[in-house]
């Protein structure tokens, strides 16, 4: 909107006055490094000083891949999850290549369900990361019993509930992080 | 909504086989992490490198943020003092007054313990610590219970150390990096501690369970012994914690054994104190002459 002659303002950016207003292009990098590095750090929640005596925090990077996967189909690749769980895996306490494996297992099943069921709504969605997570949980504490003694899968619940829940505060995140994305 | 029709590119090759790379890509992608996976569970070590990595770049963010959470819980513990203050000290000199025998009487058997050590020549190996830390975070969506500390092996950290708080023991070293450690809290499944009961020294092993609570088993069969109340400490035995640091109160007993919360709580313990293994001396000798002892040693 071109401001009217009479309004007495400072511009921030003077150069964007005279730039077009229309036919913009997005940066590149901004389009890029916004859903990478959002998953990334989400990853990297867990180095902060949560010091709980049970699994508690959900899984946040894995819910934020979740929330661009199936916000924005597309976007992503299919192998994106292989790079995003194995950066996971050095943060998480995991044996190495657990979400590595879970998560490209999970981003291939959603691929799937992308071909069978093409249009839906929020609800849906949340369904399906709830049963994703479900599973990548439950398979993670199962993968961590091979390598280690594990615990009862019942310390797993409280966990899964708290990322069922918030798995609408994460797409929230994500989305206003995509209008910020393709901002121009 | 809908995903963009990128299932079917067209008549174009070179879309097409695009669109097929990307799962050539994903599937040999997901066998690679399979791969690597196999690998970790065969070797739990393995890739320690690239956890230390982690851990030492996320640290200086998890120092700074620590310091805010204890700035503010000292500030609630020091407001929290205020109300009820003429009370509590009352009651506080009440319990100094009945104390003070019992710590005369302490102080006796200690002149009388060293005096039966020096006959036995027995060797003092207590009381030395490493290194003072903080726990600065932990693999809290993770069902394994591994916290990270503040202070590493340019501290004079080593695997195998034991780590405790003022309240009580809270784990051993794993992994150490430069300036943080990686360790194995007690509430972990994989953390057997070798324990007994304080009051009449019935020995006892601890196993996590991964939700904050341990499991006491007695070595001897039958009915379990315990009740409700009773303070567990660590016994020594295995050479690598040292004996009577306080570990659990019994909360619950159950059939073959008891359930127990640790006395000390990694989120509100100050300070962490790395200790050195009890006998290690003794340990490593042992496993210089068995080989095969010492294998067992690494595997985690």
């Amino acid at each position: 909107m071109k401001n009217p002659v009479t309004a007495i303002r400072l511009p921030l950016r003077p150069g964007r006055e005279y730039e077009s207003r229309f036919d913009r292009e997005q940066s590149t990098l901004k389009m890029l490094a916004i859903p990478i590095s959002s998953v990334v750090i989400a990853s990297m929640i867990t180095a902060l000083p949560f010091l709980i005596q049970q699994p508690l925090l959900p899984p946040f990077g894995f819910l934020m891949l979740l929330a661009w996967r199936l916000m924005r189909p597309g976007l992503l690749p299919v192998w994106s999850g292989v790079p995003f769980g194995l950066v996971d895996d050095i943060f998480s306490g995991q044996p190495f290549g657990c979400a590595g494996l879970l998560w490209s297992a999970a981003m291939l099943t959603i691929e799937i369900i992308d071909s069978r069921a093409i249009w839906r709504d929020h609800i849906q969605d949340w369904l399906i990361a709830s049963l994703l997570i479900i599973a990548i949980l439950l398979a993670g504490l199962w993968i961590a019993g091979m390598a280690h003694a594990a615990a009862d899968p019942v310390v797993l619940l409280p966990q899964i509930v708290l990322s069922i829940l918030l798995y609408p505060l994460v797409v929230r995140i994500c989305a206003r992080l995509d209008s910020w994305r393709l901002a121009t | 909504m809908a995903p963009p029709p990128h299932r079917r590119p067209g008549f174009s090759r070179k879309a097409q086989y695009g669109l097929f790379a990307t799962y050539v890509i994903a599937i040999a992608g997901t066998a690679v992490a399979a791969l690597l996976l196999v690998i970790s569970v065969a070797d739990p070590t393995g890739f320690a490198a690239l956890r230390t990595l982690g851990a030492e770049i996320t640290a200086p963010v998890a120092r700074f943020f620590n310091s805010i959470r204890r700035t503010t819980l000292d500030a609630g513990e020091n407001m929290s003092a205020y109300f009820d203050a003429a009370s509590k000290n009352a009651a506080l000199t009440k319990e100094t007054k009945a104390n003070r025998t019992k710590l005369i009487e302490a102080k006796a058997l200690r002149v009388e313990n060293a005096r039966l050590r020096g006959l036995l020549k027995l060797k003092d190996e207590t009381n030395e610590q490493v290194a003072v830390g903080r726990l600065i975070s932990s693999t809290a969506s993770s069902t394994r219970r591994v916290a990270t500390l503040s202070i590493g092996s340019s501290d004079g950290v080593e695997r195998a150390q034991p780590v405790r708080g003022p309240a009580g023991l809270i784990g051993r070293v794993i992994e150490t990096g430069p300036t943080t450690a990686r360790i194995l809290l007690v509430t972990d499944a994989e953390n057997l501690v070798p324990v007994m009961r304080a009051s009449d020294g019935l020995p006892a092993f601890s196993t996590g369970l991964g939700n904050g609570f341990v499991v006491i088993k007695p070595l001897n069969l039958g009915e379990s012994p315990f009740k409700v109340g009773d303070i567990i400490v660590t016994s020594g035995n295995g050479g690598l914690y040292q004996p009577n640091i306080p570990f659990a109160r019994v909360i619950r007993k159950t059939n073959d054994g008891a359930l127990a919360r640790p006395l000390a709580d990694p989120a509100n313990s100050p300070y962490a104190i790395v200790m050195k293994a009890y006998q290690g001396e003794a340990q490593a000798a042992q496993q210089a002459i068995a080989p095969d002892g010492q294998t067992k040693a690494i595997a985690e």
